[in-house]
């Protein structure tokens, strides 16, 4: 099978897409099930239900995110290389919160000193929460555009600062994702625990699904009214080499709706997110609890895909040179390289499904304070 | 604006953070593997005892293997953080090996670790068995694929740049993954795994010996560990990745300074046991050879010559020469002149472009450069000779060590009589961190002797930095210090706290501090 270079920058697309999803999917609710943990759960064994439903899988959901970077890293080299060293701190902020998982998923039960125990429950509501707000307030930033540039040998460099990040529609983006990963992660303990904590999660995500719909619908009409898109005004071909100094961009208001008007079919991103986040509240208030997890992944879904949707072809807008922003035509890798990752990515990403859904279906159970008693050596 | 400054704290960050992280990537690639050969012991006999030694082992490899997630966190984005212009440069060869890495190994790893650890009661024996041999897998493919990457970075092959995209592209999967540099690395490197884990094994039973308790599961545990350990260690050593330095220039030039080879000598070259290299004299004192040694270890032959650092600065500096002019082209092509006649001399000039990156240490422009500037960029591609030499025979006397250990251990267990011989079991427990310090220093010599390359011959590690100032990166650095030193304590005290109480952390009733008369009561803890 040979695709033409085109196809294959199209198809790396999706794919950086498709890992994205799976990521928020995955190892979203681990991060909102974390943030949401001293709100579900009060006493030590409450806690250990919600950390338990999570511990045979947290690590393989994360890889989720670490495949995303390796995957970013080589099929949009340049995108790795410009945004990574551009948000500088951002990064560095998700890589410290990061730190705080494994371990405290690991060594929380190693104790039994509540100080102990404590301090970790904390470490586990900032590695849930911060890694969840800063990846909204970047995906802000990338629709308002980063003031990046290129010099003559292609190295970019950033010219903001940290705070400059911190502005109110990155921000507003940052507490929709924190929203939508801690109603996902509270659809998802309310599916897998029993009694007081299974009733405060239905709790929760009714009310997570209500803020949901709100702040993405005002990010959306902020959106339309008052925030510059971009647009390409000469493209050179998008099967040539990729180069992103070879166009012409500029910054354009209403320009992240155009693809909306131009393909009305993609409006089903916006409405996969509203759909979804009103079907999770209100699957969750009858208790269809299945149902209720697989809206919150559908919100969390047409949420990712709205973003993607909205600045389709430019992945990472330069707001200081319009003409030097990132495209899918011109950060992709070599076509040489595309083609093997598209092989890699065939064979493997469906072994990697069915190898996780066996694993999700050996461990399936639902989990009560009772079962933390019975075990009391041999879980988290 | 890159300094000096800048570029010094991204190494040094760069290996901290990597160095780091090796601390607990070869117990869990060898560990896993003798999990998986322990409760294969289970499944095939049915004692029990072979099922809680795989839980034990297990419970300090999930402590050991927390950190190692945590630490791999920050490798798989600091190239883009603090290397990106390297990312750019290199990221659709490198990034390939980086994103299958993933895909392969790391999903296959941390997806069934999990199952590893709270599969027991869900899964039956044989199912059990099949997640553990997986997660073993996935962790060693993940170390085949990492050398893939380092192993281009040392000898880049299967690559070609562009000039129209301004990096380096992949000509050929194939060539990438097969490169003879990679396979011995990777070769090279499990087994390093494998023979720390062994180790890690071999001194913890030891020790229990040493304390009287828990004897038939520390001596089977112990039996394993040297048995395990004295193949690991013969293959480190038989493998040892030697037989890569002879493939291409990088890899010459760190042979010549780990040998502190000044002068190329007439074949077969003799091996320098010790002595006292001098950078400025560029001599060696008080040096004790060993004739013909090193020709057969480098190059497997006594006709060929082991190139000397005098005269590889000499072609360097030719090739320096070459580069400047390759720039130059660059810079025609780039500004768009871009006829058959430019593109054919820039081919002809592109292999030595790397070359002349060398020089923007010097001079932004580096067409202008000085031939003062030449020279003390030729003098820059060789790494300090002193370090390397010095690090590499650490390496190797850690390296033997271990296989005599392993030796005398493996002998006296077939005799059975190990355990009534303290002075092997002390031996065995006081070697407990000389795998690590073999690891680092191999790693050592393999990455401070790739400079100044960031990837050999094509990106010097001075071009490959992000634009950042010297204060971003030294905060980053001081909290990565910070959070480095307070993950480390807390590690080792649970480490320790977990290996003093032994199988009794199990809560099985059968083990030393759950038996009747047992007195410790401060042992007497949940795990």
């Amino acid at each position: 099978m040979i695709f033409d270079y085109e196809t294959l920058k199209l198809a790396w697309w999706i794919l950086i897409g498709v890992l994205l999803i799976g990521f928020a999917i995955t190892d979203g609710f681990d991060m909102g099930a974390c943030a949401l943990l001293p709100l579900v759960a009060k006493t030590d064994d409450e806690r250990r239900v919600v950390i338990n439903t999570m511990a045979p899988h947290w690590d393989g959901n994360q890889v989720w995110f670490i495949t995303a970077g390796g995957a970013l890293f080589a099929a949009w080299p340049l995108v790795y290389a410009a945004a990574f060293s551009g948000l500088y701190w951002a990064m560095m902020l998700v890589l410290f919160a990061l730190f705080l998982r494994p371990v405290g998923f690991d060594y929380r039960s190693k104790m039994d000193d509540p100080r102990w125990r404590n301090a970790w429950d904390w470490a586990l509501v900032v590695g849930g929460a911060v890694p969840a707000l800063v990846f909204g307030i970047a995906f802000g930033n990338l629709l308002l555009g980063v003031p990046f540039q290129y010099d003559e040998l292609l190295r970019p460099s950033y010219h903001g600062s940290f705070f400059s990040l911190l502005n109110p529609f990155a921000l507003l983006c940052g507490i929709i994702s924190l929203t939508m990963l801690a109603l996902h992660g509270a659809t998802w303990i309310q599916m897998r625990t029993q009694d007081k904590v299974e009733e405060r999660a239905r709790y929760l995500a009714k009310r997570l699904a209500v803020l949901l719909v709100a702040t993405f619908a005002i990010a959306g009409i902020w959106l339309a009214w008052s925030i510059e898109g971009y647009m390409i005004i000469s493209l050179p071909e998008t099967g040539g080499s990729a180069n992103p100094l070879l166009k012409e961009a500029i910054k354009a208001s209403g320009a992240w709706l155009h693809n909306y008007a131009v393909q009305p079919a993609t409006l089903i991103a916006p409405i996969m997110a509203f759909v979804g986040a009103i079907a999770a509240g209100i699957f969750s208030h009858v208790r269809y609890t299945g149902l209720g997890f697989i809206s919150s992944a559908t919100a969390v879904t047409g949420v990712i895909l709205t973003a993607g949707f909205s600045m389709f072809p430019f992945v990472m807008p330069s707001s200081l040179v319009p003409s030097h922003s990132l495209t899918l035509w011109d950060a992709a890798s070599s076509a040489g390289t595309l083609m093997v990752m598209t092989w890699a990515a065939i064979i493997f990403v469906p072994i990697i499904l069915g190898y996780t859904f066996w694993c999700y279906r050996a461990m399936w159970q639902k989990i009560g304070v009772r079962f933390i008693k019975e075990n009391p050596h041999s879980l988290y | 604006m890159i300094t000096e400054e800048v570029v010094d704290l991204s190494r040094l960050q760069f290996a901290l953070t990597a160095m780091y992280h090796f601390l607990f990537v070869p117990l869990t690639i060898g560990l896993a593997f003798m999990l998986a050969i322990m409760e294969s012991v289970y499944v095939m006999t049915g004692k029990q005892i072979y099922k809680d030694m795989t839980k034990f082992w297990g419970k300090l490899f999930g402590i050991n293997f927390a950190l190692g997630v945590t630490t791999g966190l920050t490798m798989e984005f600091q190239f883009g953080t603090n290397w990106s212009y390297y990312s750019h440069y290199v990221g659709d060869v490198f990034g390939a090996a980086l994103a299958i890495e993933g895909l392969m190994a790391f999903f296959l790893e941390s997806t069934f670790v999990g199952l590893f650890f709270f599969g027991w009661d869900r899964l039956s024996k044989v199912k059990h068995l099949m997640v553990t041999w997986l997660v073993a897998l996935g962790s060693n493919f993940s170390a085949l694929w990492i050398l893939v990457a380092n192993g281009w970075m040392q000898h880049p092959v299967g690559a070609e740049f562009n000039y129209e995209t301004m990096r380096m592209e992949m000509t050929s999967f194939v060539d990438l993954v097969m490169n003879p540099v990679a396979q011995v690395k990777f070769v090279h490197t499990v087994s390093a795994g494998y023979v720390t884990a062994a180790i890690f094994v071999l001194s913890i039973s030891a020790y229990f010996m040493l304390r009287g308790r828990d004897l038939a599961f520390a001596r089977r545990s112990f039996a394993i560990a040297s048995a395990f350990g004295l193949a690991a260690s013969l293959s480190v050593i038989l493998l040892g990745d030697e037989s890569g330095y002879e493939l291409g220039d990088v890899q010459k030039t760190k042979l010549a300074a780990i040998e502190a080879e000044w002068d190329t000598h007439p074949a077969p070259a003799s091996f320098t046991l010790l002595g006292i290299p001098n950078s400025e004299t560029m001599t060696t004192d008080y040096a004790i050879k060993i004739p013909y040694a090193l020709g057969l270890i480098a190059t497997r032959s006594t006709t060929e010559e082991v190139k000397g650092i005098k005269d590889l600065i000499e072609e360097h500096e030719i090739r320096i020469r070459n580069g400047m002019k390759a720039y130059e082209l660059l810079q025609t092509l780039r500004s768009g002149q871009t006829d058959e006649f430019t593109r054919a001399e820039f081919d002809r000039y592109k292999q030595d472009l790397g070359y002349g990156l060398l020089l923007k240490r010097y001079t932004e422009k580096v067409i202008d450069a000085t031939d003062a500037q030449i020279q003390q960029a030729a003098r820059d591609t060789i790494p300090p000779v002193g370090p390397l030499f010095w690090a590499f025979r650490i390496m190797v006397a850690a390296g033997f060590w271990m296989l005599l250990l392993f030796a005398v251990c493996f002998y006296y267990t077939a005799k059975r009589t190990a355990w009534h011989k303290p002075w092997l079991l002390k031996a065995a427990l006081f070697t407990l961190p000389v795998p690590w310090i073999a690891s680092e220093a191999g790693w050592f010599v393999a990455e401070f002797g790739r400079q100044p390359w960031a990837v050999g011959e094509i990106l010097p590690t001075f071009t490959a930095v992000s634009v950042l100032t010297a204060n971003q990166i030294l905060s980053s650095l001081i909290l990565f210090l910070v959070f480095y030193t307070v993950l480390a304590i807390i590690e080792i005290y649970l480490m320790q706290r977990f290996i003093r109480i032994g199988p009794s952390s199990l809560h099985t009733g059968r083990y030393h501090f759950e038996q009747a008369g047992s007195t410790s009561s401060s042992t007497r803890v949940r795990a």
